[in-house]
């Protein structure tokens, strides 16, 4: 029991902390790692109330996508971060309501559970025998197979879309040949020149 | 153990998907140039789906855990979706070759969209519903952008997507109200548990207007139109020709039976939506085209127009309303097709045009052509002798039947005042001067403007039993208790 109340206020502390620096840092680039270790910790949060599978998809897909994906976007364009943030004191107010109004939102909800415990908590536990991941495996192979098979579908004309859309045969693009590249010998590729002083190449 | 659910009532959506990926295979492994091969293919799955459905049973069958149904009208509303599929390639091919398009992908993502339009109409649960509507809208944003060079058709597509992207989050918050209030999203249980006759939860009736204001989006009435005009007109003309048909009839189905099986007992709720709906369609669709010089812009409030007419029989409630819709969409079909088959003969000197004025004189450079466009035009607007008049006419029957006078009256109204654009176009082909000729049409779009005119008069008639009787079913088949 105190090892998980441990566990909770580590991951807690660390995710707050790692949400806040998110905000603060100077440099995009940390935001963006910073934010995947919130990630980590919130996937610990999850393991700590028995939602694994959750868990899971928050690392796969937050992680493993989406960060990874703000990374490139960060790194890849050339964006002024600095002018970014020049608005902060404008939009400081703005800010400041939507922070309270999902303040009072939480607390309401927190007291509503001790007025009134149970309340809000509509659906029963799952039998103890099956874990989340399986309970969904079961309903998502059987019940709803025509709904995964449907969703793979939408998948493959997404990635048809996003080929027809974006792909472009350029002349003169170098790819890849690796049978060739490892036939490259020494004495094809280098030569030694004899290099006069002061001459130059 | 779990067995296998039973696969035979969603036979043609496998073929079909299976189609769509072998098709995807063949074209990616021959590469540049295989745009006929793969469009013929397609056009050829089509055409084996279209036999699968006639041959298939007719009966109500339920499978998947109950998220799909076949039935008399999902069979009726899936033939008139492949028709129009298969016609829409075939005019499509001549069109991508002269306008540098021509990728195999386009017939590829067509199949697909075709598949969602099948899965639309099969849908028997809010989960399947909104899935067949995704798979059908995300193929429908990449066709519209799909002349990705010219920021017209950019624009169509990213505004589609962005409008698209809207309508379905409407739909799911709807759909989400409708399970929340209920605990089902089963169309069956839902019908259920409406049929007592008490007044449903106010969260209920919310989310079914929502669902219905997201399908709305989809079929383009007002007043969920805007984004119709802008996307026709720049979408490339024939995904213009693909979006005016195809979608539009597996939207309607899908709103004909989300409104008549899961929501049937709430019509008193809804009937005054699709009133509103179906009117202001009507009066937007007969007054906006009368100031458009383009006939792509002009197709699309004359969509939006016709979509309203649709909209009368849905507002009956009745079978024979729906019935009536289902003859609409029927004759619209052939009429748009045929009118798209000219649209997309429009060629001066090599390149496409698309004024209303470009049309001047063609009744001496291409009489066929003209008499042909003059026929179609007739029909929508309506004129007796042609097919398009008998759509109108069962629609506004059952309106009176139902006792939707006003509705009827004002739709009568509204169907005039659209003659005036429909006989402007016949006007400006019969007595404007020829300024320039048009370019000879190719053979596939000169044989489907004949045959759907010849449909939309001598041929109807001697279809009109089977169609009527077939419709007939279809919405008995709605109505089954």
């Amino acid at each position: 029991m105190t090892l998980t109340a441990l566990a909770f206020y580590a991951f807690a502390t660390i995710l707050l902390a790692s949400a806040v620096r998110v905000i603060t840092a100077k440099n995009p680039v940390h935001s963006v790692l910073f934010l995947i270790l919130a990630f980590f910790n919130a996937a610990g949060l999850f393991v700590l109330i028995g939602a694994e599978f959750v868990a899971f998809i928050l690392v796969i897909v937050y992680v493993g996508a989406v960060a990874v994906l703000f990374l490139f976007v960060v790194m890849m364009l050339d964006i002024d971060f600095q002018q970014l943030r020049s608005g902060f004191l404008q939009n400081l107010p703005v800010g400041i309501i939507v922070g309270l109004i999902l303040a009072v939102e939480l607390v309401a909800l927190v007291a509503l559970h001790y007025v009134q415990p149970g309340a809000g908590v509509a659906t029963a536990a799952p039998a103890a025998a099956v874990s989340n991941t399986e309970a969904i495996g079961r309903v998502l192979y059987t019940d709803y197979v025509y709904a995964f098979q449907a969703s793979g579908l939408i998948l493959l004309v997404a990635m048809i879309g996003a080929i027809v859309l974006t792909l472009r045969h350029r002349a003169g693009v170098r790819r890849q040949q690796i049978a060739q590249q490892l036939d490259r010998k020494r004495s094809d590729v280098v030569a030694i020149r004899k290099v006069p002083t002061r001459g130059g190449v | 153990m779990q067995t296998l659910p039973d696969l035979l009532p969603a036979l043609p959506e496998i073929v079909l998907a299976c189609a769509g990926m072998a098709l995807l295979m063949i074209g990616v492994f021959r590469g540049e140039g295989s745009l006929r091969l793969v469009s013929w293919l397609a056009v050829a799955a089509l055409v084996v789906v279209g036999v699968l459905l006639v041959q298939g049973p007719a009966e109500r069958a339920v499978t998947f855990s109950g998220l799909f149904v076949s039935d008399a009208f999902g069979i009726f509303a899936k033939l008139l979706i492949v028709t129009a599929s298969a016609l829409s390639i075939i005019l499509s091919m001549n069109y991508l070759e002269r306008e540098q398009l021509a990728r195999f992908e386009y017939p590829v993502l067509l199949v697909f969209a075709t598949l969602g339009m099948l899965a639309m109409v099969s849908a028997n649960n809010l989960i399947s519903l909104y899935i067949g509507l995704e798979l059908q809208s995300l193929s429908l944003y990449v066709v519209a952008a799909f002349r990705r060079d010219v920021a017209k058709s950019s624009e169509a597509g990213l505004k589609y997507f962005v409008l698209g992207a809207l309508s379905s989050g409407l739909l799911l918050y709807g759909a989400s109200l409708v399970y929340g209030f209920t605990g089902t999203t089963s169309f069956d249980r839902l019908a259920v548990m409406f049929a007592g006759g008490a007044t449903p939860p106010l969260g209920v009736i919310v989310g079914m207007v929502f669902v219905a204001a997201g399908l709305a989006f989809k079929i383009s009435a007002v007043p969920f139109h805007m984004w119709t005009p802008d996307v026709y007109e720049g979408a490339p003309t024939s995904v213009t020709a693909f979006f005016a048909v195809a979608p539009k009839v597996a939207a309607m189905s899908l709103f004909i039976r989300v409104l008549t099986e899961p929501f049937g007992h709430l019509l008193p709720q809804w009937q005054q939506v699709i009133w509103f709906c179906s009117l202001a369609s009507m009066i937007i669709g007969a007054l906006a085209a009368i100031q458009q010089t383009n006939i792509k812009r002009l197709m699309a409030y004359s969509s939006i127009g016709h979509i309203g007419y649709a909209l009368v029989g849905l507002a009956a409630g009745s079978q024979e309303g729906v019935r009536g819709v289902l003859i609409y969409l029927a004759i619209y079909l052939a009429m748009n097709v045929g009118t798209f088959a000219i649209i997309l003969s429009m060629r001066q000197q090599g390149r496409m045009v698309e004024r209303i004025s470009d049309l001047a004189g063609l009744s001496k450079s291409h009489p066929l052509m003209a008499f042909a466009m003059a026929m179609f035009m007739f029909s929508m607007a309506g004129v007796p002798p042609l097919a398009g008049f008998f759509g109108k006419f069962y629609v506004f029957m059952s309106a009176i039947q139902a006792g939707l006078y006003g509705l009827a009256i004002l739709g009568v109204l509204t169907s005039v005042a659209s003659c005036y654009y429909y006989l402007r176009i016949i006007k400006v082909m019969y007595f404007d001067d020829l300024v320039e000729p048009l370019e000879r049409p190719g053979r596939a779009a000169a044989l489907v403007m004949t045959g759907t005119a010849l449909f939309i008069f001598p041929v109807f008639y001697l279809f009109a039993e089977p169609l009527l009787s077939g419709a007939g079913a279809a919405a008995a088949a709605l109505f089954h208790g």
